[in-house]
């Protein structure tokens, strides 16, 4: 096959920025730790939230030092809890499922994004740093109320903070 | 040598039949986009949120699906009959074909339009996605699998005339056009094997009531191996103009057909395996899954790149040919009053633009910022929505003489059309990708919330708007100009002078290709175990942990409850199932 050099060139070229890519996303996987959405939690059945341990009373739990779990409901068009309220400076992680259809549940102007889908259990660890309130809301349609499904995540300063029915 | 109609008036007729109804699904899906971009950007609200979703769904399919594929079927059957210089074995067959792809786009369409009316219980407002468990009317699951499997006998047809040609011409190589409609072709079969597979298997028998159930993960997986294959489906056409015809009409010859050929290859053994890549963010697929689809994504950039290459070497060299001289004078050379050359050659640019904001989404965790945001529309309103529509609106400049042998009307409103696309494109598509980072999510009626608002960094939120909604309407303009000079060609005289019929001879040929890259079924089979490697294992797992029917969870249809009950009363009865 007849390449001329200067494709040659520009197929090397391709290679090494293709190459490059894939690199800073295994760095950013594995150098920085940004895990993926994955498999780790196991399936469930929406018509049963009410049963379930995690999602009968969706909740923020305080498990640790710094760290808290937050148990999150996604349905046709609200999130429960809401709004979610956690301290600054703590990792959080969300457990978020759907009990109808498929939602997101992604905090706005971060990169806490995950897709919600019935029967599967999002989780998403998350360094929370500055006090503030974030919008949170549902990125994938859902119905006809999709635009108005939308929560809040409060992140209080750290000494003002008390989780409701802890010491 | 002589126009297309004079060589093949038959096949014109067909050619005319398939362009006008995509041209049909262009006006209507461009004017219910201007009808969006305005309610989002509440500029102008007439309808209530819930009717933006039927106006969303029917956007989608009518230009992602009906005008691009119908637009297609026509280009694939003039480049087959073309470079194999016969015609199409049996029209019959031909016509029906097309009547099946039109059947399929009327039956989906009508429980879509059927959402406007409240009182007809009917609707199917699951957007262009379908993502179960919302739940369309049956008929919408019908008419697209009727639609799917139009264009697979579209296929067999063009496989079928290549077959006989090379019998009578065993020891030539595929000429180029056919090959590519070939190559493009087996992806396509590949891939739409599992939207047929999830519509078959489960959301038709799921929607008449037959199944209780489905496994929202699964189809949603499925919709996807099908979901990203089939935007190189667009594409491909697209390319194939850049290849065939930019060449020739910037002046010059096409710098490479083996580059070609290996091009199309690639994509046809890339396509498929890539899907999940639309799944970064889904729980219950292993992050392991996600990073081999990553690697596959990055090295589909590969054919692309050597695209950008073969073309802008074919233009410099059409330049040249022209008189043009210097490392960039060249391109004072190329044909810029010409809307076929200028609008192929905007579309590139920004195909390459949308290249870029591609690389972004494929990056797996880079993707967390930028997923369903609206930078992803900005992104592939650059892809489908110019590289393909822009691409093919130029293309309808030769094309339209050529099969209804009259002149163009107006080659001037002709530039000023494909000059608008690129304007309103940039207005818009930038703003969209911006108002992403902000987070401004896709797919939303009114993204205006009552507790929190979007914080721009530079510029504002309204700014943003009033771009999207400028840059929407210039779309919708030239949209309207496109088609008004369209139909006035077609009402036209004939005329007798029209250029022949060809396509771009090529600087280096086919007798450069190694013979390995016309065996076609070598290719084939290593897709298939590309797409084995990929998706085996992600789908069994979906399967173990939740069952092929998914671990429960109800049907949220919006469906006409009189065919329901028919079908449920037959299941009892025993007549089904």
């Amino acid at each position: 096959m007849n390449i001329h050099t200067y494709e040659k060139l520009w197929l090397a070229a391709a290679m090494v920025l293709i190459v490059g890519f894939i690199a800073t996303i295994t760095y950013g996987s594995v150098g920085v730790g940004v895990a993926m959405i994955d498999d780790s939690e196991a399936t469930l059945d929406p018509n049963d939230l009410g049963e379930d341990e995690r999602f009968a009373e969706p909740r923020v739990e305080h498990v640790g030092d710094n760290e808290y779990e937050a148990y999150v409901v996604a349905r046709q068009f609200i999130f429960q809890p809401n709004p979610i309220e956690v301290p600054a400076g703590s990792t959080v992680t969300f457990y978020v499922t759907s009990a109808d259809v498929i939602h997101s549940f992604s905090i706005v102007g971060t990169n806490a994004n995950t897709m919600v889908i019935p029967g599967e259990v999002a989780t998403m660890t998350v360094e929370i740093d500055e006090p503030g309130e974030y919008g949170i809301l549902c990125n994938e349609y859902c119905g006809a109320g999709h635009h108005d499904m939308e929560g809040l995540l409060i992140v209080h300063p750290e000494d003002e903070f008390d989780l409701e029915g802890e010491e | 040598m002589s126009a297309y109609v004079d060589q093949f008036p038959a096949e014109a007729r067909i050619v005319r039949a398939a362009f006008w109804s995509s041209f049909i699904a262009l006006g209507v899906g461009g004017l219910l986009g201007l009808v969006q971009v305005l309610h989002r950007t509440d500029v102008v609200r007439f309808m209530s949120g819930a009717d933006y979703y039927t106006v969303l769904t029917l956007h989608g399919v009518l230009l992602a699906i009906t005008f691009t594929i119908f637009f297609l079927v026509g280009i694939f059957t003039w480049a087959i009959t073309t470079s194999l210089d016969r015609g199409l074995e049996n029209l019959r067959f031909t016509w029906l074909w097309y009547g099946l792809m039109s059947v399929g786009t009327v039956l989906a369409a009508i429980p879509i339009l059927a959402g406007f009316v409240g009182s007809v219980d009917m609707s199917a407002s699951v957007l262009f996605t379908f993502y179960a468990p919302m739940q369309a009317h049956p008929l919408f699951y019908l008419g697209l699998t009727i639609f799917v499997v139009g264009t697979w006998l579209a296929g067999a047809d063009w496989f079928r005339t290549w077959l006989v040609w090379k019998r009578e011409h065993p020891d030539e190589r595929i000429p180029l056009p056919t090959f590519m409609v070939l190559t493009t072709m087996l992806f396509w079969y590949l891939s739409s094997l599992g939207v047929a597979l999830s519509i078959l298997l489960f959301l038709l028998p799921w929607s008449l009531g037959i199944w209780e159930q489905v496994n929202a993960l699964l189809t949603r997986t499925l919709f996807w191996y099908f979901g990203h294959a089939v935007v190189y489906f667009w594409l491909m056409p697209a390319y194939m103009m850049w290849y065939l015809m930019l060449p020739k009409i910037s002046g010059g010859k096409l710098f490479s057909d083996p580059l070609a050929r290996v091009v199309f290859v690639l994509f046809l053994i890339l396509s498929t395996p890539t899907g999940i890549h639309h799944q970064y963010l889904d729980p219950g697929i292993a992050e392991g899954f996600k990073f081999i689809v990553m690697t596959n994504t990055f090295f589909l950039l590969l054919p692309s790149l050597l695209t950008a290459f073969t073309v802008v070497a074919s233009m410099e060299h059409g330049a040249r040919q022209r008189g043009g001289t210097g490392y960039f004078g060249w391109l004072k050379a190329l044909p810029w009053r010409d809307p076929i050359f200028t609008g192929m050659a905007l579309a590139g640019l920004m195909f390459a633009a949308a290249g870029f904001s591609g690389m972004i989404n494929a990056g797996m965790n880079i993707n967390y910022l930028v997923h369903n945001t609206f930078w992803v529309v900005g992104h592939f309103h650059l892809t489908v929505g110019t590289a393909v529509a822009l691409t093919f609106m130029a293309a309808s400049y030769w094309f339209i003489p050529q099969v209804t042998g009259k002149r163009l009307w107006n080659k001037s409103v002709a530039l000023w059309q494909v000059l608008l696309w690129f304007v309103g494109m940039t207005f818009m598509s930038n703003a969209m990708h911006r108002a992403g980072l902000l987070g401004v999510p896709r797919r939303t009626a009114e993204p205006q919330y009552a507790g929190f608002e979007f914080e721009a960094g530079l510029g504002s939120v309204a700014e943003l708007d009033a771009q999207i909604a400028l840059g929407g309407t210039l779309l919708f303009v030239s949209v309207v100009l496109f088609l008004a000079n369209v139909v006035m060609t077609a009402v036209g005289d004939r005329i007798d002078d029209l250029p022949d019929n060809e396509y771009a001879d090529t600087l280096s040929g086919a007798d450069d290709a190694p013979l390995v890259l016309d065996n076609l079924k070598l290719w084939t089979a290593i897709a298939v175990v590309l797409v084995i490697l990929a998706y085996t294992l992600p789908l069994l797992s979906i399967i173990d942990r939740g069952g092929v029917f998914g671990p429960g969870g109800g049907a949220f249809p919006m469906v006409a409850e009189s065919l329901r009950l028919v079908v449920v009363a037959a299941v009892d009865a025993g007549v089904i199932g």
